[in-house]
């Protein structure tokens, strides 16, 4: 990335920042998930998934535990190739592209599709070098570009003004909420396309919760975001399409609001009332 | 009742604070005796005059320090054929440091108390230091220059001293002539004469070498001269003085000043006098050269010897371990054969260190080394470079001594960093490479630093295998100095744990070597001590930085 492009995309991002009200209705698809089959060792986790996720939307995934959606989310950037033992098969596209073929760079790829965990988890680093990770990986070194993207993407993640005189500090003096919005940070410094949030709020307290959940209505505005949240009222507040998983099987998938109010299987109905989960 | 008590947990306290004070107080015993033993070695003892007579012989005069005392009881004393008055239930002993050996042949000798007629301390008993012989206990009569004397008496006593310090200046240039000077002169006509047999031996030697050759060597040879008309100077001056003492039997002995390091009358000594003296001594014991086969003098080349080993060893044995340990963590497939590895690792560290000196000896001393001396230094032959002991092998052995703690605790470090904090890393485009470079590596080097502690602890104060890849009792040249290529691994080197070893049990006066050893063991103690602490500090500093994550 060169210094103009970083420049070009720090005013982007601000014009975004100041004109929050003006959402992008394209309706394009991000991600198409097709027919994915995951299995640890024999035991099979994810049958036969096919899902879209629309472009620069909030798509939740919720579910009981054990059903699937975090290995569903892990797939879309190859997390699970960690694991041992995992056989994937299927496809998942992305601006399609399978992100499964054969050569695929997964090291760019995961510089395309962004992370969050569940449990904040800075470097033992200073506030800066945790944001300039990504870039300095990059081979990105110059003062200037890393200065600038860090402020960027620290007023993106709304930390700017409370960490504008710690950023030598080391992150891990931070609170937990503070630290997930670094990590946040983080991912969006090297500007994904897509941002996968793994039951981000889980491990906060309400307010912190309350903030990610604002920055998560902010960043759909620059990214596909992907959450998974255990938290239904959660869903129901940030996301603008929802899909219910269950057994490793994708149930049911809509807009928030239908899926909520007016669900076409029984099992979703079920869990969103409280019946089992 | 006592069912009770023992449910309660209280005895299990106590048997862990009684556990815990016994090795507490061993630690401190231990310490407390070198410490005691070794630090007290240096201060200025008095000199005792004694009027001593044995039942049926002659009165005698006897002048020494008095080392040691013993008790026996007379029923003992008896059965090993001392002869007792009935009223006497004791026999006490002295040990006494009578020094001049050249006269008697003998530095010490036991006293018994009740011969003792009177015990006296003069002050102008004398004690010299010699290069030779021991010490010199007697009293001060004159000094003389040029086999005249130039003053006698009490009043000479200040000419004397200030004699010795011209004297001493003079033998410090002689040493640095001899050492230095000359060292280097033989050095550079050794690489000649090894360069010429390499020429040879490639057939490239013809009349133009030959000339350029002789060049050099007649430089060499006159620079050698110089030096040589330079020594025989300074010597005529070292030769010119001398001092002359009366030893205990009535000798008259005439000392030449090149023979002495140190002279001094204790029993004259005020406090601060004595404490300039016990300064005086460290610092010769800490920086000198050991004289009379290590009984005597400094051991600056045996500290030398162990902190540079040591130095090396950690150099060889980081990398290794760490990367070892790195790929049996990370990118080997875990399972059946890395267990395998794993055990094997574990179990090395639990092979006796002398069988590693007997590998270092068979496998890197004599293969590789000889194998590198056929290679590159076929002109030494038959002469070993490195197919014979040396600092590299020693250093080689150790590592590979100590290599299995650097494993095991990096790999420790290593599993301890979370997984969140590798996937954190991954997922923003890192390779795996990056990422042990980048965050796992920095995380886990305070393990690191601590296998490297357990490893210095180790190696520094290891000695069997030592014995057999590189140490030497007397090391003529340091392994480092200013002839190029300046740090010579093929050099054997001396070791503190083998000069206690040497000092203590192969030395020809064990009594006078007796408190060296005390000294040289806290010696030992406090390089490995600080060595130890100097890691110790960087972990420390590591560990903050990359303090695990909590929350």
């Amino acid at each position: 990335m060169t210094a103009q492009e970083v420049r070009t995309h720090a005013i982007d991002m601000n014009a975004v920042l100041l004109n929050r009200a003006n959402q992008n209705e394209t309706n394009e698809i991000s991600i198409k998930v097709e027919n994915l089959n995951l299995y640890y060792g024999q035991k099979q986790a994810l049958h036969g998934v096919s899902m879209d996720i629309p472009k620069k939307k909030v798509t939740a995934y919720i579910g009981p535990s054990g059903c699937g959606k975090s290995t569903l989310l892990r797939c879309i950037n190859r997390m699970n190739d960690l694991v041992d033992n995992v056989t994937i098969d299927g496809k998942i596209l992305l601006e399609n592209e399978n992100i499964y073929a054969q050569g695929v760079n997964v090291a760019a790829l995961r510089r395309r599709v962004g992370m969050v965990f569940q449990k904040p988890n800075p470097f033992p680093k200073s506030i800066f070098e945790n944001v300039a990770y990504g870039l300095r990986i990059q081979g990105i070194n110059d003062k200037y570009i890393l200065q600038e993207t860090v402020e960027n993407a620290l007023r993106g993640a709304a930390l700017w003004d409370e960490m504008k005189d710690r950023l030598n500090d080391n992150a891990l003096g931070m609170s937990g909420g503070q630290q997930q919005r670094l990590v946040i940070a983080r991912a969006i410094a090297i500007e994904p396309e897509v941002l996968l949030l793994d039951e981000p709020a889980s491990a906060l307290d309400p307010i912190s919760t309350l903030k990610i959940e604002e920055l998560i209505n902010e960043l759909k505005e620059k990214y596909t975001i992907v959450i998974v949240t255990h938290n239904m009222q959660q869903a129901a507040r940030v996301s603008d399409y929802t899909a219910f998983m269950y057994m490793g099987e994708l149930i049911e998938m809509g807009t928030t609001s239908e899926l909520f109010t007016n669900p076409k299987k029984k099992q979703t109905e079920d869990y969103i009332t409280g019946r089992y989960g | 009742m006592i069912k009770l008590w023992f449910k309660s947990g209280v005895p299990w306290v106590w048997l862990n604070a009684a556990a815990v004070s016994t090795c507490l107080i061993m630690v401190i015993a231990v310490l407390g005796l070198i410490t005691v033993r070794g630090v007290g070695h240096f201060w200025p003892s008095k000199i005792i005059q004694f009027s001593y007579q044995e039942v049926g012989s002659e009165p005698q005069t006897i002048i020494g320090e008095m080392v040691d005392s013993s008790v026996t009881p007379a029923a003992m004393a008896k059965s090993a054929g001392y002869t007792l008055a009935d009223n006497e239930d004791t026999l006490v002993q002295h040990l006494i440091k009578t020094g001049n050996r050249d006269i008697t042949g003998t530095d010490f000798r036991w006293i018994q108390d009740r011969n003792i007629k009177n015990q006296t301390e003069p002050t102008d008993l004398l004690t010299i230091e010699r290069r030779e012989w021991g010490n010199f206990y007697g009293q001060f009569l004159a000094v003389k220059e040029n086999g005249k004397v130039v003053g006698s008496g009490t009043s000479a006593w200040p000419i004397a001293e200030k004699k010795l310090a011209e004297n001493l200046v003079i033998f410090e240039q002689i040493e640095k002539i001899e050492k230095k000077d000359i060292g280097k002169v033989n050095y550079g006509l050794e690489r000649l004469r090894l360069k010429q047999k390499a020429l040879e031996l490639e057939k490239q030697w013809n009349s133009a070498t030959e000339k350029q050759f002789a060049a050099e060597k007649v430089e060499l040879e006159n620079q050698y001269k110089q030096f040589q008309t330079t020594l025989a100077d300074l010597y005529q001056q070292i030769r010119r003085d001398s001092i002359v003492a009366k030893a205990d039997n009535g000798q008259e002995v005439e000392i030449p000043m090149a023979k002495i390091v140190m002279m001094f009358q204790p029993n004259d000594m005020g406090w601060f006098a004595k404490v300039g003296h016990y300064f005086a001594k460290v610092y010769e014991f800490l920086t000198d050269e050991p004289r009379e086969a290590n009984t005597e003098g400094g051991i600056f080349p045996a500290i030398f010897g162990t902190i540079l080993m040591v130095m090396m060893m950690s150099i060889i044995v980081t990398p290794f371990g760490v990367i070892a340990a790195v790929y049996l963590r990370e990118y080997a497939k875990q399972g059946f054969i890395t267990r395998l590895i794993r055990i094997a690792v574990n179990n090395l560290a639990g092979v006796p260190s002398i069988v590693y000196g007997v590998f270092g000896l068979g496998f890197f001393v004599y293969i590789l080394g000889g194998n590198i001396d056929k290679l590159f230094f076929p002109e030494a032959a038959p002469a070993p470079v490195f197919g014979t002991p040396g600092l590299l092998w020693a250093s080689i052995t150790l590592a590979l001594l100590t290599l299995p703690v650097v494993i095991v605790s990096t790999e420790e470090g290593l599993s301890r960093i979370p997984k969140s904090i590798r996937e954190g890393s991954l997922a923003l485009g890192a390779t795996k490479f990056e990422t042990l470079w980048l965050t796992v590596l920095p995380m886990a080097s305070p393990a690191m630093m601590t296998g490297l502690i357990l490893a210095v602890a180790r190696a520094a104060g290891e000695v069997a295998p030592l014995m057999l890849v590189g140490v030497v009792k007397m090391a003529p040249t340091l392994p480092l100095d200013g002839n190029f290529p300046f740090l010579h691994l093929d050099r054997k080197f001396m070791h503190l744990g083998f000069h206690i070893y040497d000092v203590g049990f192969q030395s020809p006066n064990v009594e006078a070597a007796r408190p060296l050893v005390y000294a040289t063991s806290l010696l030992l103690v406090v390089v490995i001590l600080g060595l130890n602490l100097a890691a110790i500090i960087i972990r420390n500093r590591l560990r903050e930085k990359y303090r695990a994550l909590e929350g």
